[in-house]
C-alpha cells in the first residue's frame, strides 16, 4: 500500500471499468456507423446477404436519391413534420410551462399527467388514433355526430391524412418539452419576480422580461431535441399509415428507409436513406443553434 | 377591481390546463372503457360507460386465446429487464472511472460517448443486424439467442444516455466518503459497489426505468430483430394484430389496453423517478 491519499492515483481499474460499456458502444454504434457508409456504396439484396461487390457508379444510391419521387416526398413531409412539431410542441409546452409556474395548487398534477403519453409506446398510441380517427365512426366522427355533423369525414384521405398524422406525434412529446421548461422555469430565483412586483409589473411583463429571456438556453435546447427528435418519428406514422398510405403521400425518411429494408428489398439503397437522416440530423441542429445564437433579448 | 380580474385570469388558466390534461387522459380512459364493450357498440355508443348490457369480456378472451399474449409479456420482460440490469452496471462502472480518474484520453472518451447519443437507430441498425447475422444469432430457432439479439443493440442504443445522467450524479457525490473506505481498506471494485451504488440508488432507479421502458416500446428494433412469433415481445405483437385483425375495433381496443395498463401502473408507482430522470438528463429522443 502506498500512503498516496488519492486513492484514484493506481489507474488500473480504469479499463475494466471503462471497457465493457465502451466495447459495446465501438460494437454496436460506431462500427455499424462507418459500415453503413460503406453498405451505402454496395449492392446488398437481403438483410443478411452478403454484399455482391459495388455499385456501378459507384455514386449509384446518391443519385437515385435526387431522381426518387418519393424520396422528395419523404423530405418534404420530414421537414414539414420537423417545422409542426418544433412549433406545436415547444410552443403549447412553453404555454403550458408558463401556466403552470403560475399557479399554486395541482402543479404536480399537471406535471404528472401531461408527461404520461411519453411512457407509453407509440404503437399503442398508433392503434389507439387508428380507433379514434376511423371512418364508419371512430371516436372523432362520433363525437361530431353529437353536434349534428352527419357527413363522415375520413381521416386518412389525401386531404386529411398528413394533419391525421402529425397531430398524434407533436401531442406525445408535448410533456417531454414541458418538463424541461419547467425545471428551467423553477430554476429562475423567486426574488426576481418579487422585485418586479414591487416594480409594479404585470403577470405579462414579468413572462416577457423575465422569463423568456432567462429561458432562452432552455428554449434553444428542447428546439434542438424536438428537430432531432422530429427525424427519429418512425412507430406513429407506421402503425397508423402503413406504406406511406395513402398513395405514398405520407412518407417520412425513417418509414421510407424501413420500407426498402423490409419491402423494397433494397438494403444499400435503405442504407442511403439512413445516411440523409443522419446528415439532416446534424444540419438542422447547426441551423438551429444558429437562429438561437443570434436572437438577442 | 384588479384582485377579480386576477382570479378571472386564473380561471381561464385552470381551464386551459384541464383541456390539456383531458386530451392527454381521455383517449386511454376511452379506450380501455371501450375494450369492454362489443365491436358495434365501440362505432355508435363509444363514450358511454360499459355497464350492464354493454359489458363484455369477449375481446379479451379472443385477444388470450388467439394470440399468445402471456408469451409475448414474458419475452418483453426478459428482454426488457435484460436492457435495463446490464445498462444500469455498464453505465455505472463507466461514469464512475470517467468522473473519478483523470486519465489521458478521458476528453476523447466523454466526446465519444455524447456523440453516441447523437447516432439514430436508422444509422445503425442494418450493419447491426448483418453483424448479428453472420455471428447466427438473428433468424434462428433458439429463443434465447433472438432475445439476445434484440437485447444488444438496444443495450448499447441505452448506454451513452445513462452515462450522462449517471456522470452527474456521482460528480455530486463528497469524494471524502471513497476515501474514507479506502482507508478502510477497500479497493476501487468495492468503493463502487459499496459506496457509489448505494449512494446513487435514485438516480441508478431513473436509468433503469428508462432504459426498460425505451425496450419494452421499441418496435423499431424489435421487428428487426424478432422474426419468429415465439420471439414476439409485445409491442412486436400488438402491431402484428393490429395488421391481421385491424377491423376488429374491440379486439384491437383490448390489446392496446393490455399493453398499456401494465405502463399506467407502473408510472403511476414510479413517476417520481421518472419525472426526476428526464430533469436529469433530458437528451436521448
Amino acid at each position: 500500500m502506498n500512503n498516496q491519499p488519492n486513492i484514484y492515483k493506481n489507474k488500473k481499474p480504469v479499463f475494466f471499468f471503462l471497457f465493457p460499456a465502451f466495447l459495446f458502444l465501438a460494437l454496436y454504434l460506431f462500427y455499424p456507423f462507418f459500415k453503413n457508409i460503406i453498405n451505402s456504396f454496395q449492392i446488398i439484396k437481403d438483410l443478411g446477404a452478403p454484399a455482391k461487390g459495388w455499385n456501378d457508379p459507384i455514386y449509384k444510391n446518391y443519385a437515385k436519391l435526387f431522381t426518387d419521387k418519393n424520396m422528395a416526398i419523404a423530405m418534404k413531409n420530414t421537414l414539414i413534420m420537423i417545422v409542426v412539431t418544433l412549433i406545436g410542441q415547444v410552443g403549447i409546452a412553453l404555454v403550458l410551462s408558463l401556466m403552470v409556474d403560475n399557479i399554486k395548487r395541482g402543479a404536480k398534477f399537471f406535471r404528472i399527467v401531461y408527461f404520461f403519453p411519453i411512457v407509453v409506446s407509440a404503437t399503442a398510441l398508433g392503434l389507439l388514433f387508428n380507433l379514434i380517427f376511423l371512418y364508419d365512426k371512430g371516436m372523432l366522427n362520433q363525437f361530431l355526430g353529437m353536434f349534428g355533423v352527419t357527413e363522415l369525414t375520413d381521416w386518412k384521405d389525401s386531404a386529411h391524412a398528413m394533419v391525421t398524422m402529425m397531430v398524434p406525434v407533436m401531442w406525445q412529446y408535448v410533456g417531454f418539452y414541458f418538463i424541461i421548461l419547467l425545471t428551467g422555469l423553477n430554476n429562475i430565483s423567486e426574488e426576481l419576480y418579487e422585485s418586479a412586483a414591487i416594480d409594479g409589473a404585470t403577470v405579462w411583463q414579468r413572462v416577457r422580461y423575465i422569463s423568456l429571456p432567462l429561458l432562452h438556453n432552455v428554449i434553444c435546447t428542447c428546439s434542438v431535441l424536438a428537430v432531432t427528435g422530429a427525424l427519429k418519428v418512425f412507430d406513429l406514422p407506421w402503425t397508423m399509415l402503413p406504406n406511406g398510405m395513402p398513395m405514398g403521400e405520407t412518407w417520412l425518411t425513417g418509414t421510407y428507409m424501413y420500407y426498402w429494408a423490409f419491402q423494397g428489398k433494397d438494403i444499400d439503397y435503405s442504407c442511403t436513406v439512413a445516411i440523409v437522416i443522419v446528415v439532416l440530423g446534424i444540419l438542422l441542429s447547426k441551423v438551429v443553434n444558429m437562429i438561437f445564437k443570434e436572437k438577442d433579448y | 377591481m384588479k384582485k377579480k380580474k386576477f382570479s378571472i385570469g386564473l380561471l381561464f388558466v385552470y381551464l386551459a390546463l384541464i383541456i390539456w390534461a383531458l386530451t392527454t387522459i381521455y383517449p386511454l380512459v376511452w379506450v380501455v372503457m371501450n375494450s369492454f364493450k362489443d365491436k358495434k357498440q365501440i362505432v355508435s355508443n363509444s363514450f358511454a360507460l360499459p355497464v350492464g348490457s354493454l359489458f363484455t369480456l369477449d375481446n379479451y378472451e379472443k385477444a388470450i386465446n388467439k394470440f399468445s399474449i402471456f408469451t409475448a409479456y414474458r419475452n418483453s420482460l426478459l428482454i426488457s429487464c435484460t436492457v435495463a440490469a446490464v445498462v444500469i452496471l455498464l453505465a455505472g462502472l463507466a461514469s464512475y472511472a470517467l468522473v473519478r480518474y483523470k486519465f489521458k484520453g478521458s476528453g476523447l472518451m466523454n466526446s465519444l460517448v455524447i456523440a453516441a447519443m447523437m447516432f439514430p437507430v436508422f444509422a445503425t441498425i442494418i450493419p447491426v443486424f448483418r453483424m448479428e447475422s453472420s455471428w447466427h444469432i438473428v433468424n434462428t430457432n433458439n429463443l434465447w439467442l433472438a432475445l439476445l439479439s434484440c437485447a444488444l443493440p438496444q443495450i448499447a442504443g441505452n448506454l451513452a444516455f445513462a452515462i450522462v445522467v449517471l456522470s452527474g450524479y456521482i460528480k455530486g457525490l463528497p469524494v471524502e466518503l471513497e476515501e474514507a473506505a479506502y482507508m478502510e481498506g477497500c479497493n476501487a471494485y468495492q468503493i463502487f459497489f459499496k459506496v457509489i451504488m448505494p449512494l446513487t440508488k435514485p438516480s441508478f432507479a431513473t436509468v433503469g426505468i428508462f432504459s426498460f421502458l425505451w425496450s419494452y416500446n421499441d418496435l423499431f428494433t424489435q421487428t428487426f430483430f424478432l422474426r419468429f412469433p415465439a420471439h414476439w415481445a409485445i409491442t412486436r405483437l400488438l402491431n402484428e394484430i393490429s395488421g391481421r385483425q385491424g377491423t376488429d375495433y374491440g379486439l384491437m381496443a383490448a390489446a392496446v389496453s393490455l399493453i398499456v395498463v401494465p405502463l399506467i401502473i407502473v408510472y403511476v408507482c414510479l413517476q417520481k423517478y421518472i419525472i426526476k430522470g428526464m430533469t436529469a438528463g433530458a437528451i436521448k429522443g
